[in-house]
């Protein structure tokens, strides 16, 4: 049984279905990556996931526990963390205020974490007493990721965490997404730089207007020919 | 020469500086309150001004008490000792106030313009309520010591023809509010809560991811909001008389602070308050005294050589604030969060 | 129930219970109180044209409402020519330079081609020293024209015509100040503009306070023309004293009564007129442009829409009405009375008119004019009627009690606190709500 996983998911905003059955899931230390063409719903599928949106049918399971009922807060107690595509970090407060922000609903001791964040991304170590809204666009999404991890999650999703960030950034942020996994927490995100991520990925979603068009490792969708006519650009 | 330029300094600091510190320490505590309430609730609280009255009431009533048993504190004014039970009952009041109108808007998620209404019942209320309670009239309750420093001490002191008097008020009131923002901005910037505060004021969706509970910080806020009411509400009181209607009219100078110096931002509505109180008086003082001592000769202008009339104080608060929302609206401090 | 009878009943509603105070308190309170509510519910005409229509918060009411009691004077008290040689001619050169000063400043502000920090000092040094100007022009205008026998003027007066012209004019004069206001304070957010008519307002009637020469400040100007007849003469008319004797009432009375129905009939053509008006204005094109734009302003400013332009539009004809409705105030007191003008009374309570009454409805907002200040005057009665019960088991001279009746007045505050609460909360729509078209 896959640890986290939505199952025949079917939802939408205002009465309008935007997921039609989809299913998408991730396992401990793995990378589970969406992709899909504008308007796929790869956003949607993560809310979804993480409660944002009510579902009209499917579920949402972590460790075989049904929390298709949970709202996102009580869902980060349970042990997700949840990086938004944009506003993902508190602009007015420090570096560090943010990771502890990331910290609240921790009541023990958080400085081991903090200094694994910093570990794992060198610069916020060096900028911890400056504004989060004066970093780079790829320091931000460090920052993010690093106040999602201070929660100590089994999961981390990631809505296009490189979206507008150069491609040296996105290399390594996506270095970094890889050491995260291989400290046991399962990652699943959604991403515009299909190939790249694929690259990365231990399974791969492709979805297309709501529904799973082809699901399998990353490795074999970037190998598999249709799936990168259509998708990958040849 | 020396001695006329020491003259007109101290006929300013006695007539600006002095009134201004106090007075803008005053608007500083009273746009905190509107600040907080703007940057977590997002509307403008349009009954901050009677939530003051409120607690300078309650003061009064307990303060009076007090007197009637022979309780004070010497040279200092009773209301001090009364003020803590002034605060409780202002906190009480607006935790209650949220519980019973605001959340309802809140759950519906209504637009500022709906909360600003609603302000406008509670506002309503408010006066009424106090008005029933303690009368329309005006009410004494400063007692102890009237001033720090007399006038003519000050003149037997340096031998100049000025005086520069202190009230105990005007001294009290800076004291509180220096001890009251430090103690807001230790809590702000320094403890958990505080800074789970500023995180919702600053993006509520991620504070929320972040497990932080909306609910416990409106009520810290409106905590805060009561206790920096009362206290504000107190120390105007205190300095310049009880009078139920006057507080109505103090919105105006403290939205002005807040605005000035950046709705959201407490730095901002401390500066905004200065800013506010300093140009009222700059502008509506009577120069006339201070340019004879400064040019040479025996020449005193004929006129007072004020800018503006004092009747004219609010307007300059709000040429103020026009200005800076046509030029910055953001504000000096370009506020909108904690 | 239908929608038009379920009014037609509200409104009976509204006419039995003037009735019983006619019937149990007597017809001149219960007149008075209807002329009230005839001004009142022109206000909120006024106000709901700005908020039902375009959802503009004006928290300014009463310095329109105090611009129209101006232009009372303004219009009706007749010129005092010892003020006029004293110091007319100088008074109009220094408000004409005050306003080439403004005209002057917005020209440098907008069009002087120069960077912004040079274009920002160079206005201030325009508007220092143009203001200097104004008041080295003015001041001994108006020390003269106020030296004028103060205590009985000492004021310019103003041009001797019927009062009823004054209603016109306290319409412009409150449209031209809320064109100013617009002009600066539309762009902003909903909140930034209640604050800023807010303080306008107050700023307004410090003006009228404190500028002698013009309104007499705190002085007051009482016995304001009437556009009526005057008890005095009616009473020696022969036609009154058979009617009196027919209905069996007192002369005194009858006269009173006849010149409060006399001032009625006034104010409820001019209400009639005004909502005739505003019902074909809302129902117009330009009407359901107003309300798509309130609606939803970013869809509309996506449409082309000019939603400043419009919102300009509305507020200043909304203002105008409030300011018809002050100068018929100062016509039925008769006098124009700075210092009673109270934000309270005249601009909240005027909002609580109109969301009881419901928003967006002009019919509903006649009402709410009506209800509300039907029971903004019966609270006081009904108000100590209610303490006096609460407190009959109480000793006569109990402090308690006294306090109780000394302050019941202060409850119809709370009651008007309390009634818009309930209100937003239960029935935010208001009693007659907005017809969805």
């Amino acid at each position: 049984m896959t640890y986290l996983a939505g199952e025949g998911m079917c939802g939408g905003y205002g009465g309008v279905d935007i997921l039609h059955q989809c299913s998408i899931g991730v396992d401990k230390g793995e990378v589970a990556v969406v992709v899909g063409p504008n308007g796929a719903g790869k956003s949607t599928a993560m809310k979804a996931v993480f409660g944002m949106l009510d579902l009209r049918e499917g579920q949402v399971t972590m460790d075989g526990q049904d929390i298709s009922h949970l709202k996102p807060e009580q869902r980060v107690q349970l042990g997700m963390g949840f990086v938004p595509q944009s506003a993902n970090v508190f602009t007015s407060m420090t570096v560090e205020e943010n990771l502890e922000m990331g910290a609240f609903i921790r009541r023990d001791d958080i400085s081991e974490t903090l200094s694994g964040v910093y570990e794992l991304f060198p610069v916020l170590r060096e900028k911890r007493s400056q504004l989060a809204g004066e970093l780079s666009g790829g320091q931000r999404q460090q920052v993010a990721v690093g106040r999602a991890l201070m929660t100590q999650p089994k999961v981390l999703m990631l809505d296009e965490p490189t979206a507008g960030v150069s491609p040296i950034v996105m290399d390594e942020l996506f270095d970094r997404i890889i050491e995260v996994a291989r400290t046991g927490i399962a990652i699943l995100m959604v991403e515009q730089n299909a190939r790249q991520a694929l690259s990365i990925a231990d399974r791969g979603y492709v979805l297309v207007q709501g529904r799973n068009r082809y699901t399998d490792t990353g490795a074999a969708l970037l190998a598999n020919v249709e799936v990168r006519k259509a998708f990958l650009g040849g | 020469m020396l001695i006329d330029f020491l003259n007109a300094l101290a006929l300013i600091g006695n007539f600006v500086l002095v009134p201004g510190i106090a007075y803008g320490s005053q608007l500083a505590l009273g746009a905190l309150g509107v600040t907080m309430v703007y940057a977590v609730l997002r509307f403008s609280n349009f009954a901050h001004g009677e939530t003051m009255s409120f607690g300078a009431m309650v003061t009064i009533l307990v303060t009076w008490v007090l007197q009637a048993r022979g309780i004070g504190l010497g040279p200092l004014p009773t209301a001090l000792l009364a003020l803590p039970i002034g605060m409780l009952a202002t906190i009480s009041l607006c935790v209650a106030t949220d519980r019973l109108v605001y959340r309802y808007y809140r759950e519906k998620k209504a637009v500022p313009v709906t909360y600003l209404i609603v302000s406008v019942g509670v506002l309503f209320f408010l006066s009424g309520l106090i008005r029933f309670i303690i009368g329309p009239k005006d009410q004494v309750f400063a007692d102890g010591q009237r001033f720090i420093m007399k006038a003519r001490a000050f003149k037997e002191m340096t031998g100049l023809d000025q005086g520069l008097a202190i009230k105990t008020s005007q001294g009290v009131t800076v004291i509180s509010a220096i001890v009251i923002v430090a103690l807001l901005f230790w809590f702000l910037n320094r403890t958990r809560t505080g800074k789970s505060m500023r995180a919702y004021s600053d993006n509520e969706d991620l504070a929320l991811l972040s497990g932080i509970n909306p609910e416990r910080v409106v009520l810290i806020t409106w905590i805060i909001t009561g206790a920096l009411a009362a206290i504000a509400g107190t120390l105007y009181g205190l300095d310049k008389g009880y009078k139920p209607f006057t507080y109505l009219g103090l919105v105006l100078p403290i939205f002005a602070s807040a605005i000035v110096g950046g709705v959201g931002n407490p730095l901002g509505a401390i500066a905004g308050g200065f800013v506010i109180a300093f140009s009222e008086l700059l502008v509506t003082f009577a120069y006339k005294r201070v340019v004879g001592y400064l040019t040479p000769g025996d020449w005193v202008p004929d006129g007072l050589v004020q800018l503006l009339s004092t009747d004219y104080k609010l307007a300059v608060s709000f040429f103020i604030l026009v200005i800076v929302l046509l030029i910055k609206p953001t504000g000096i401090f370009s506020g909108k969060t904690l | 129930m239908s929608r038009s009878a379920n009014n037609a009943l509200l409104f009976a509603a509204m006419a039995v219970l003037l009735m019983l105070v006619g019937a149990m308190q007597s017809w001149n309170v219960a007149l008075a109180i209807l002329n009230m509510c005839l001004i009142s519910a022109i206000m909120t005409l006024g106000v709901n044209i700005q908020w039902g229509y375009a959802g503009l918060f004006n928290a300014g009411v009463m310095g329109f409402t105090a611009l129209g009691g101006l232009a009372a004077i303004v219009v009706s008290v007749a010129p005092v020519p010892a003020a006029w040689d004293a110091g007319g001619a100088r008074a109009i050169l220094g408000l004409l330079a005050g306003l080439a000063t403004i005209a002057g400043g917005i020209w440098l502000w907008k069009k002087l081609p120069v960077p912004r920090t040079a274009r920002i000092w160079l206005t201030v040094l325009l508007a220092v020293s143009g203001y200097g100007l104004m008041r080295l022009i003015l001041d001994p205008a108006v020390d003269a024209i106020e030296a004028v026998e103060p205590a009985m003027t000492g004021f310019l007066g103003g041009f001797g015509l019927p009062i009823m012209f004054s209603w016109i004019v306290g319409g412009i004069f409150a449209a031209i100040v809320a064109w100013a206001i617009g002009k600066v304070a539309l762009g902003l957010r909903s909140d930034y503009l209640a604050i800023a008519t807010l303080g306008i307002s107050e700023i307004i009637i410090y003006f009228l306070k404190n500028e002698d020469w013009l309104t007499r400040g705190v002085k007051n100007v009482n016995g304001l023309p009437r556009p009526v007849p005057y008890e005095i003469d009616l009473q020696e008319a022969l036609w009154l004293h058979d009617l009196a004797a027919w209905v069996g009432i007192p002369v005194v009375e009858a006269s009173s009564l006849i010149v409060k129905l006399n001032y009625a009939a006034l104010f409820l053509v001019v209400l009639i007129a005004i909502f005739w008006l505003s019902e074909r204005a809302l129902k117009s094109p330009w009407g359901r442009m107003m309300r798509a734009i309130r609606d939803n302003e970013i869809a509309a400013g996506a449409m082309g829409k000019n939603v400043t332009g419009r919102h300009l539009q509305v507020f200043v004809l909304g203002s105008a009405v409030i300011g018809l409705a002050g100068a018929m105030l100062a016509t039925l007191d008769g006098q124009f009375t700075p210092a009673s003008y109270q934000p309270l009374r005249f601009t909240f309570l005027v909002w609580v008119m109109v969301i009881v009454g419901g928003s967006g409805n002009n019919l509903g907002s006649i009402l709410g004019g009506f209800v509300i200040w039907f029971f903004w005057i019966e609270a006081e009665p009904i108000g100590l009627a209610l303490m006096n019960f609460v407190t009959s088991g109480m000793a006569l001279d109990s402090p308690l009690r006294l306090h109780l009746l000394e302050n019941a007045a202060h409850t119809r505050l709370m009651t008007m606190g309390l009634v818009l609460l309930l209100v937003l909360r239960f029935s935010p729509r208001g009693l007659i709500p907005e017809v969805k078209r």
